[in-house]
Order: C-alpha cells, then sequence, then structure tokens
C-alpha cells in the first residue's frame, strides 16, 4: 500500500470510530429503551393482579420538572450549533474557535441539575405525605421509575460536564461524534420523561 | 449504565500497553479481555463442576460423609453429610455459575472479544474502556456470588431461576433465603451491567469497525453469530437488570413486587401485599429464553466456521445459516412462556406460547440439515477442533429432539418438574455450548498463545466427553418419562427406589465424564508452555486472524489496515497457497459467487 493509500486508511479507521460513538449511542438507547418496556409491563401486570389498586395523585411540581427539562434540550440545541461550526472551523483551518456554545451548553447543565432538584422536591412531597417507596405499589413504581430514570440522567449530565471541560479548555480537541452523541443521549432523556410522565399518569 | 460517558473512551485506539498491569490486568486490549473471560469462565466451569459430583455423590448416597464439605458450611453439612436444603444450594450455584459465568463468558464474551475485532479486521473493539469495565464489572459479580458460600447460611436454596415468592419473602422460607439470596440478586444485576456493556461494545465495532471490503455477507459466521448473540444479549440483559432490581427491594426495602397479599410462610404472615409471583416468572424468562440462545448461537457460529475449515469446501449455504440465526434470534424473545406452562397462566396463552417454539424448530432444523449435507461426501479433516465441532451437531440434535415434547403444553405439564427437562436442557443448551467452546479452544489455542495443543490428547479428551456426556444425560430423559421428579436431594423409601441403578451409573458417568476434563486442563496447560510452536495458520483457514502473526500484536495488524476482497468460504478452489483463498488475497477467483 502506498503512503497515501495508508493516509487515507487511517482517516477512514478514524471516521468509522466517529461513526462507532453514534452507533454506540443508539445501542444504548436502545438498551435503555428495553429496559423502561420491561418496567411497563411489570407496571401492567403488576396492576392487573391486584384487587386493591391505588392510584396517586402525582406530586404537582413534576410538571414543573417536565418544563424545565424540554427547556434544557432547546438550550442544548443552541449550543449545539455554534459547537459544531467551532468543530469544522477548526477541521477546516486548524484554527481554535471562540468559547461559543458554552454559555447555552452550561445553562443546559444547570437545567438539567435543577430537573433532578425537582425531582427530589416530588419525592419530598409525596414522603411528607406518608408515601414511601413500601407504602403501596403505586408509590414503589413511582420511585423505581423516577430514581431509574434520575441515575441515567446523571450519565447525561456527566457527558454534558465533559463537554463543558473540554469546551472552556483552551486547546482541547472536542470530537464531533461526543458532541452529537451526547445531545441524542440528552434528548433521550427528555423524551423518555415524557415517556415516564405519561405512564404514571395514566397507571399509576 | 452510563452509556452517555461513552465519549470518553478512546474509540479504537489506544497506544501500546506499558507495564505489568495494564497489559495483563486493567488491560484495553481486546484479546487479553478475551483470555480474562475464558480464564474466568475456566474457574466457574471447574465450581460448577464440583458441585454437580457433590450432587451426584449425595443423590446416590444420601447419608455418605463427604470430605471436607463440613468445612465450607457447618450449617448444611453437618458431620460431612449434606442436608437437603444445602443440595438445593448447591444447586442454585451449579446453575448460576454455569449459566452466567460459563455459558455467557466463554462462548461470546471470551472468544468474541478475542476474534470479533481481529475477524473483521479492526484494531480494536470501539470503546476499549467500555470493554475493560465489562470485564472487571463481571468479575465483581463472580466474586459477590461465590462469596455466598462462605456466609454462615449458604447460598440460597431457589435455583439459578430465583422463583418468587421462595426467593423474594426472606429467611422465614428456608435457609440461603436471607443474604444469600441477596448475594444472589446484587450478583445478577452487576452481571447484567458487564453484559450490557459488552453487547454495546460487540454491535458498534461490527457495525463501524469493518476493514475496507469487508461487507456484511463477507464476515466470518462466527462473527455473525457474535453479532446476533450481542443483539439478543443487549436486550434480554436490559430486562433482567430491572427484574433483579425489583426483586432486590422486595427483599431489602419491604416493596411488594412479587409476593402475593396474605401469604404465610412457616407459620408467619408475611407483611407484603398484593404482588405477583408469575410477573417474575415473565420478566425472568423474558430473558430466560433468549439466553439459551446467548449460550448456543455463538457455538452454531464457531461450529459452522470450524465446519467448512474441516470439510476444506463451503457449507451448502453459509447465507441461510446467517438468515436461520437471525430468525432464530428473532423468534427467541416470543417464546418465553414455554417455561411457563406449569405456572397457572391462563391455558391459551399456553397455546400463544407452543406454536411460536415449534416455529423456532424449523430455523434449527434447517441448520443442522445444512450441516449434514455439507458432511455429505466431504472427506473431513479430523482435528480435535472438527470432532468437537461434530460432536456439537450430535449433541445439538439429540437434546434437541426432546424439545419437540417440550414445546407442546400436554407433554410438558406431565414432564415438567422430572429430570426430562434436565435432560433437555443439558444436551442442548449446557453441553453443545460446551461443545463449541472446546472446539474453539482446539482451533484457536495456536493463534492465542503461539503453541499448538496436543491433537492426540485432544482425541482422548474428546471420546471421553462425548461418550460420557452421552451416558449421563440420555438417563436423564428416560428417568423423567418414568416420573423421576427433579430438584430432590435423595430418592429414599418411594416409589423411585426402583429407578435407583439408573442413579448411579449416571453418577459413575458424571465423575468419570468430569475427570476427563483434567486431561483438557492439563493440555491447556502444558501447550501453553511446552506445546510445538504454532505457524501462522495451521489450519490453512481463511480469515483474517489466520493472516497475522501467533499471538497476535497489542495492535493486531500491526501498521498494516488489511483490505479484505472475498468472503471466508474459499475452501476447495485454486488459490496459490493450495485449496484456499485468504480474505485478504487480491488473487482471483473463477465462479466465485
Amino acid at each position: 500500500m502506498t503512503t497515501d493509500g495508508k493516509a487515507t486508511a487511517a482517516a477512514m479507521n478514524r471516521s468509522s470510530a466517529e461513526e462507532a460513538a453514534k452507533s454506540g449511542i443508539w445501542v444504548g438507547i436502545a438498551a435503555i429503551t428495553m429496559t423502561f418496556a420491561a418496567f411497563t409491563s411489570a407496571i401492567i401486570v403488576r396492576e392487573g393482579t391486584d384487587t386493591s389498586w391505588h392510584h396517586m395523585t402525582l406530586p404537582g411540581v413534576l410538571y414543573l420538572n417536565t418544563l424545565v427539562l424540554i427547556a434544557s434540550s432547546i438550550t442544548l440545541e443552541l449550543s449545539r450549533r455554534p459547537v459544531a461550526a467551532r468543530i469544522s472551523r477548526r477541521e477546516a483551518a486548524g484554527q481554535e474557535g471562540s468559547r461559543s456554545g458554552l454559555l447555552w451548553l452550561l445553562v443546559t447543565l444547570g437545567l438539567g441539575l435543577m430537573f433532578l432538584a425537582g425531582q427530589y422536591a416530588a419525592w419530598r412531597e409525596l414522603a411528607s405525605q406518608g408515601l414511601f417507596l413500601a407504602t403501596n405499589p403505586s408509590s414503589s413504581f413511582f420511585y423505581v421509575l423516577t430514581a431509574v430514570h434520575g441515575v441515567h440522567l446523571l450519565g447525561g449530565l456527566a457527558a454534558l460536564g465533559y463537554l463543558a471541560g473540554k469546551l472552556s479548555m483552551a486547546g482541547a480537541r472536542l470530537r464531533r461524534s461526543t458532541a452529537e452523541a451526547t445531545s441524542i443521549y440528552w434528548h433521550f432523556m427528555g423524551g423518555l420523561w415524557i415517556y415516564l410522565l405519561l405512564v404514571m399518569r395514566t397507571r399509576l | 449504565m452510563q452509556e452517555a460517558s461513552a465519549p470518553q473512551a478512546q474509540q479504537g485506539h489506544h497506544g501500546p500497553p506499558e507495564g505489568f498491569i495494564r497489559k495483563y490486568v486493567f488491560s484495553l486490549d481486546h484479546k487479553v479481555i478475551g483470555k480474562q473471560y475464558y480464564g474466568l469462565a475456566l474457574v466457574a466451569v471447574f465450581i460448577g463442576m464440583t458441585l454437580s459430583w457433590l450432587m451426584r455423590y449425595h443423590l446416590i448416597y444420601p447419608n455418605g460423609k463427604i470430605f471436607g464439605l463440613e468445612l465450607l458450611s457447618k450449617v448444611g453439612a453437618p458431620g460431612g453429610v449434606m442436608t437437603p436444603e444445602y443440595y438445593l444450594s448447591l444447586m442454585t450455584m451449579h446453575g448460576t455459575l454455569m449459566v452466567f459465568f460459563v455459558l455467557t463468558n466463554a462462548p461470546f464474551a471470551a472468544f468474541g472479544n478475542y476474534f470479533l475485532p481481529i475477524q473483521i479486521g479492526a484494531e480494536d473493539m470501539a470503546f476499549p474502556r467500555f470493554n475493560m469495565m465489562s470485564f472487571w464489572v463481571t468479575l465483581v459479580a463472580f466474586l459477590v456470588l461465590v462469596t455466598a458460600f462462605f456466609i454462615p447460611d449458604g447460598p440460597p436454596i431457589s435455583g439459578w431461576t430465583a422463583y418468587a415468592p421462595l426467593s423474594a419473602v426472606g429467611t422465614d422460607a428456608g435457609p440461603g433465603l436471607g443474604w444469600g439470596q441477596n448475594l444472589w440478586g446484587l450478583s445478577i444485576a452487576i452481571f447484567c451491567v458487564g453484559s450490557l456493556l459488552g453487547s454495546l461494545n460487540f454491535i458498534a465495532t461490527t457495525l463501524d469497525l469493518r476493514a475496507k471490503g469487508m461487507t456484511l455477507m463477507r464476515m466470518p459466521l462466527c462473527t455473525w453469530a457474535w453479532f446476533i448473540t450481542a443483539c439478543i444479549s443487549l436486550l434480554a440483559f436490559a430486562v433482567l437488570l430491572p427484574a433483579c432490581l425489583l426483586l432486590v427491594l422486595d427483599r431489602m426495602a419491604g416493596t411488594s413486587f412479587f409476593i402475593p397479599a396474605g401469604l404465610v410462610v412457616s407459620d408467619r404472615l408475611q407483611a407484603h401485599a398484593g404482588g405477583s409471583p408469575l410477573l417474575w416468572q415473565h420478566l425472568f424468562w423474558f430473558f430466560g429464553h433468549p439466553e439459551v440462545y446467548i449460550a448456543i448461537l455463538p457455538a452454531m457460529g464457531i461450529v459452522s466456521h470450524i465446519l467448512i475449515n474441516s470439510i476444506r469446501r463451503p457449507l451448502l449455504s453459509a447465507k441461510v445459516i446467517i438468515y436461520s440465526m437471525m430468525s432464530i434470534g428473532f423468534l427467541s424473545y416470543m417464546v418465553w412462556g414455554h417455561h411457563m406452562f406449569v405456572s397457572g397462566m391462563n391455558p391459551f396463552s399456553s397455546l400463544m406460547f407452543s406454536f411460536p417454539t415449534l416455529t423456532i424448530t424449523i430455523p434449527a432444523t434447517v441448520m443442522t440439515l445444512i450441516w449434514l449435507g455439507s458432511l455429505y461426501g466431504a472427506r473431513i479433516r479430523f482435528t480435535s477442533a472438527s470432532l468437537f465441532a461434530l460432536g456439537f451437531i450430535s449433541m445439538f440434535v439429540s437434546g434437541g429432539v426432546s424439545g419437540f415434547f417440550l414445546a407442546q403444553p400436554s407433554i410438558d405439564i406431565y414432564l415438567h418438574a422430572t429430570y426430562f427437562v434436565v435432560g433437555h436442557f443439558h444436551m442442548v443448551m449446557g453441553v453443545a455450548a460446551i461443545f463449541g467452546v472446546f472446539a474453539g479452544t482446539y482451533f484457536w489455542f495456536p493463534k492465542m498463545t503461539g503453541r499448538m495443543m496436543s491433537e492426540g490428547l485432544g482425541k482422548v479428551h474428546f471420546w471421553f466427553t462425548f461418550i460420557g456426556t452421552y451416558c449421563i444425560f440420555m438417563p436423564f430423559h428416560y428417568l423423567g418419562l418414568a416420573g423421576n421428579v427433579r430438584r430432590y436431594s435423595s430418592f429414599v423409601d418411594d416409589f423411585l427406589l426402583p429407578l435407583m441403578p439408573v442413579h448411579r451409573f449416571i453418577t459413575i458417568a458424571a465423575l468419570i465424564t468430569g475427570a476427563a476434563q483434567f486431561i483438557f486442563l492439563y493440555n491447556l496447560i502444558h501447550s501453553r508452555f511446552r506445546g510445538k510452536v504454532a505457524p501462522v495458520n495451521p489450519w490453512e483457514a481463511t480469515s483474517l486472524e489466520w493472516t497475522i502473526p501467533s499471538p497476535p500484536p497489542w495492535n493486531n495488524f500491526g501498521d498494516r489496515h488489511p483490505v479484505v476482497y472475498h468472503d471466508p468460504h474459499q475452501y476447495g478452489v485454486k488459490g496459490s497457497l493450495g485449496d484456499y483463498v485468504m480474505q485478504d488475497s487480491p488473487e482471483k477467483i473463477e465462479n466465485e459467487s
């Protein structure tokens, strides 16, 4: 193989490695979807066999949290464009771009944390009503679903934090695939939350 | 499941490892990780086998002392005599170790990790850090599980399926259901995380890191099998994980997902209410049935790969093998209820599960016919690897045929709680998959270590194992038909006494067959250090792993980026090397499809 061919092959390998991050995130999303499908069917089976199913009223703060999470998706999109442009500029001219996009990313991160704080407030509200994890099946499922979603969201926050760190450090190379995979995952977390809210609202 | 931190992984690229720890312990190299999985499976399989010896011994000598058993558990074996409960504890550990840490780890995680990247021409897995994590997480799961041996109460007695409410209620229901069961639930949950990380890696790697010219249809059949298995495993373990979480919550946080109202155990009313024991079975078997294929599909792939090499001509149709494996994978999600015919499920549901179960036999039969048809008139090179590959087909057919019976609810109701089922799944899932692992070991050992295994010892090992496993597991079927119940620790003073001679025969066969495995262990260790030095391509095979040195360097292909021109089935052709053409050889082949 000529040197030229080697260079092309190396470039090809790099781009396929970039692709792998995106495939990876979709594969991960498939697994998470399956996990929550299992929880959903567990709710349905559990409800079907229970003669004394207690319905519960969801804490009102959840709807506010939902708005916060939707807003975080929007701010993430606002940050994504300048970040993508910055990466393109670097690829084209080899120059490091400005820190544009960092601000919106930090806002996203803040909104994400706010969502988690809001979820915690919802737990406190339920606890003040005497509804704990083991109180009744509805409350059990509520705590489990919100907690498992929260843990996955923490993963997203870690990735956002990683992006923000890369953006704020001068000279740090940020991969386009990293930025894209993170935003796909974050939007998925939002969509998943809306789904869970619907399930909990209609079933619990 | 921290998929979101994917970006932190260095995708497919890392420098040469430096220092002992990075090289052999916390290695990012998929080959070292593959060997680590193999080592773990080897430890687990010898523990599992020892447990089966203890159980078989106890079945024929219920009052017999077992030397040293008292040291392991004073409560479980007072004076060295196993209690019935301790028998169940050992059974649980035997099943859990074998299914999770052997049948999932060895054919899929071990060989898949080692050879999938090489066979598609990649430098490493897509996410080496995740890969390293998946092994270490699995090791933690293993350590958590074996800890159950050393706690005062011993391992749980609820079986590897951990049926609720027995597994959910706690110590009221018997020994081992306290911390033993907690450890079991935590171990399996941790194992799920490891498997998910591994599967994620397998899928992304196969999709994105293939070398130039390596189209999907040019991938070796074992790569296809690992890829399909990864897809199955991803979706199956993603269901077992929440199931284990709910079980652990029932046990440790007082929830009632699986424990029904008004349950009285050991004269004590349980504090839980309204849960559904059936829910556990649904969630468990939704994972559990695909798990059967997680064990057997990689073996099918490995066997196909080795078979083509030993008959020196292509299979009748490699494509149909691929499509059959895909349809088996797809159908595996629709049949979980056939494990639950006696669970009190609606009989109409049984019918709904019986039908797709019988449908699965179609792709399975198609594959078997392709293997057998390809063998017809072939001049087979009888190596240890090909013997085990042929043995796999034999086991798969013999064990699979009893599946036709069990798929019918009306027959299963009679046979379900008997040794018939034990015989069925040990042959078709257990031994068949293990034969795939043996075949793979004899075939790839030269590549993995740079040394040849002893063929003579390999053949002795094969005949002992092949005849031995038939002697053990065929009689199980007869015992089952005769009404011999499973899960009993002894058959004294009851209607099963006339069957004791059969049990004695099985125990003797199990002891001999188990002992024969030490021939394999000796061969493995001795050949690793004293074996003949292996050439690059000892079996004159076509796929990419045989184009690189034995053992391969840390980055597999060095600075080379392999380019692929052919599928791996180019045997029986006129090539520059003989009757085969390597995948990366640019030479033209006449009549290549």
